[in-house]
């Protein structure tokens, strides 16, 4: 009897025909999902000067679009959005961890108007918020402190992210108690127990934290459109509408630069595609 | 990303070791492990929140002081022309977008399912857009879509004899256009969750039905499917609720032309907050999405409970 280890059983299909059209079907969906990304890499290369020049078989090889595009200050861009990704990403674990730990750990009165308030963070994305956030990011009550034009201003409110809490959280309630109380009957205090005890068995959890994290606050825009005030704050993702609009510039620029803004999330991906395979279903299935 | 991630179950869990005399440190260190968080909560979510409502019930005067309005900002909004003409079209492209990834995504999962080395090779392939930055999709997208005869997609197209396109830049396609970048980045998402769910499925349901003489059709229709029910109203609530306040694609692709054909309700939003300064009905104008999200988020659970 055939093996059916899927809904359609399509693993079983034999025949060369079946074959062929198995194969083709896989072309297709790869040229039509990654063969955009795949004509930015080639074309980056290429002599591009108009749209119409967008094209899949490299040609003409030369470096021209990215000297250009460094001209242009792009280099700046993307270290202005190194800075953000690195900073907020760092910011936005810690930030985690030590919620979900309290969130995990601890009982106190509150815990679950607590949650609820995260929760419902999900539902007031930047988009809705933009207006009043951005006078909040001029004058940020009680500090009253203008983050308008700092990259702190980028940094700082991606720094608490409810989802990277909450499976967090969900994380660490599944660590043994008993490791716990072992460490806090050898006398170790909350910092101790939360910094060699909790944080070394999350370590698969940080993966999922990190490229989550990363592809946020990657793909983040209005925050910094918000934020930047000229063309010294601004982010790759900022840069390449007005690198559009400029004539000057040139299709291979504006391909050169947005090839440097795929790439990084493209890597960190791969680098950690089985963490975010775990992140997505645990996140999106559960519940 | 996961609105629908629901509070973790209660675990009732043994207390520690209760220290008699510690209740009141104990219970302020957890508000200190709290604190980053509620803080930056509070100030850059409930802070601008609050704000926001506030505002859209003034008439927002810089220097002079707020007048109190009432719901006018809510009147102005709702028999603004511009605004229901943005709302449809708000509805319209989240409506699409939700059920083209969803069609699309559910095809490629049952395409691509399985644990073969070269099918994980093009599951990977197909979800880099998933991945990219929505500005770098947008860049692209707009180079792909050049009107011309000979831009990328409208070669494409010809290979197979359909005609050459205006897409963004004219007013009867830029919708669609858009709503198709839309479910390019949205459908390989859809398309990993379900495969997550195909994968909890019972094997040997499938043997059992293909024993019974269910043909594949069958087979997904009485087994895969009713297994994945759940996974559907995730997939929905969560593409829905993503649609709602669509902004940064709009605003990259077309920036609500051509002749405000694809003007969204954060779009024009943005415009009369931010370049009109007309801050109380753009407060108002985003409270009624706010509204309209919570509806949505709250009926697709109720939904859920019940099923």
């Amino acid at each position: 009897m055939r093996q059916l280890d899927t809904a359609l059983g399509l693993g079983a299909i034999r025949g060369p025909l079946g074959r062929i059209v198995k194969v083709a079907l896989y072309a297709l969906v790869v040229f039509v999902f990654a063969g955009p990304l795949l004509a930015l890499l080639v074309s980056a290369f290429g002599r591009v000067t108009d749209p119409t020049k967008l094209t899949l078989i490299p040609h003409d090889l030369t470096l021209d679009n990215f000297r250009t595009a460094f001209d242009q200050g792009v280099l700046r861009y993307l270290a202005n959005s190194l800075v953000v990704v690195g900073g907020g990403l760092l910011l936005q674990i810690a930030v985690s961890v030590t919620a979900a730990y309290a969130l995990a750990r601890k009982q106190f009165p509150g815990v679950r108007i607590v949650l609820f308030l995260i929760l419902s963070t999900m539902m007031l994305p930047e988009e809705i918020l933009a207006i009043p956030l951005s006078l909040v990011l001029a004058d940020v009550p009680v500090l009253h402190v203008n983050l308008i034009g700092s990259l702190a201003g980028m940094i700082v409110p991606v720094g608490a992210w409810a989802f990277a809490i909450l499976v967090m959280t969900e994380f660490m309630r599944d660590v043994p108690i008993e490791l716990e109380e072992a460490a806090r009957i050898d006398g170790a205090g909350d910092l101790r127990i939360f910094w060699s005890v909790i944080l070394p068995v999350c370590r698969p959890a940080l993966g999922v934290l990190g490229i989550f994290g990363f592809t946020m606050i990657w793909d983040q825009y209005i925050l910094p459109l918000l934020v930047a005030q000229d063309a010294k704050q601004f982010t790759l993702a900022l840069a390449l509408r007005s690198l559009r609009a400029d004539e000057q510039v040139g299709t291979g620029v504006l391909i050169a630069s947005a090839l440097l803004a795929l790439l990084p999330s493209v890597v960190v991906f791969l680098a950690l595609q089985r963490q975010f395979m775990r992140g997505l279903t645990s996140g999106a299935i559960k519940g | 990303m996961t609105a629908t991630l629901a509070a973790p179950p209660e675990k009732k869990r043994a207390p520690p070791q209760k220290r008699p005399g510690k209740h009141w440190s104990r219970h302020a260190s957890a508000w200190l492990w709290l604190a980053p968080a509620l803080i930056i909560f509070g100030l850059f979510k409930f802070v601008p929140m609050a704000r926001a409502i506030s505002m859209s019930f003034h008439e927002v005067r810089p220097y002079l002081g707020d007048r109190w309005v009432g719901l006018d900002n809510y009147r102005t909004v709702l028999g603004d022309e511009a605004f229901r003409a943005a709302a449809g079209h708000t509805l319209v492209l989240a409506l699409g977008e939700t059920l083209g990834s969803l069609v699309i995504g559910l095809a490629l999962a049952l395409l691509l399912e399985g644990t073969a080395r070269h099918l994980w090779f093009v599951r990977t392939a197909v979800f880099l857009p998933t991945v990219t930055a929505m500005a770098v999709v947008a860049a692209l997208w707009r180079v792909i879509y050049y009107p011309a005869p000979d831009g990328a997609l409208n070669v494409v197209l010809g290979w197979i004899g359909l005609g050459p396109g205006q897409y963004l830049d004219s007013p009867h396609t830029s919708l669609w256009s858009v709503m198709a970048v839309g479910i390019w980045r949205g459908a390989p998402y859809d398309m990993m969750i379900f495969i997550a769910g195909l994968a909890g499925v019972d094997r040997t349901l499938y043997e059992a039905a293909a024993a019974d003489g269910a043909g594949p059709l069958r087979r997904l229709w009485h087994v895969a499917f009713p297994a994945m029910r759940p996974v559907f109203g995730i997939v929905v609530t969560l593409a829905a609720i993503r649609g709602l306040r669509v902004f940064t694609e709009i605003f990259l692709l077309t920036n609500g032309g051509p002749n405000g054909s694809t003007e969204v309700v954060m779009t024009l939003v943005y415009k009369l907050g931010l370049e009109r300064n007309e801050l109380g009905i753009a407060s108002a104008g985003s409270m009624l999405l706010l509204v309209a999200t919570i509806a949505l988020t709250v009926l697709t659970q109720m939904l859920r409970r019940r099923s």
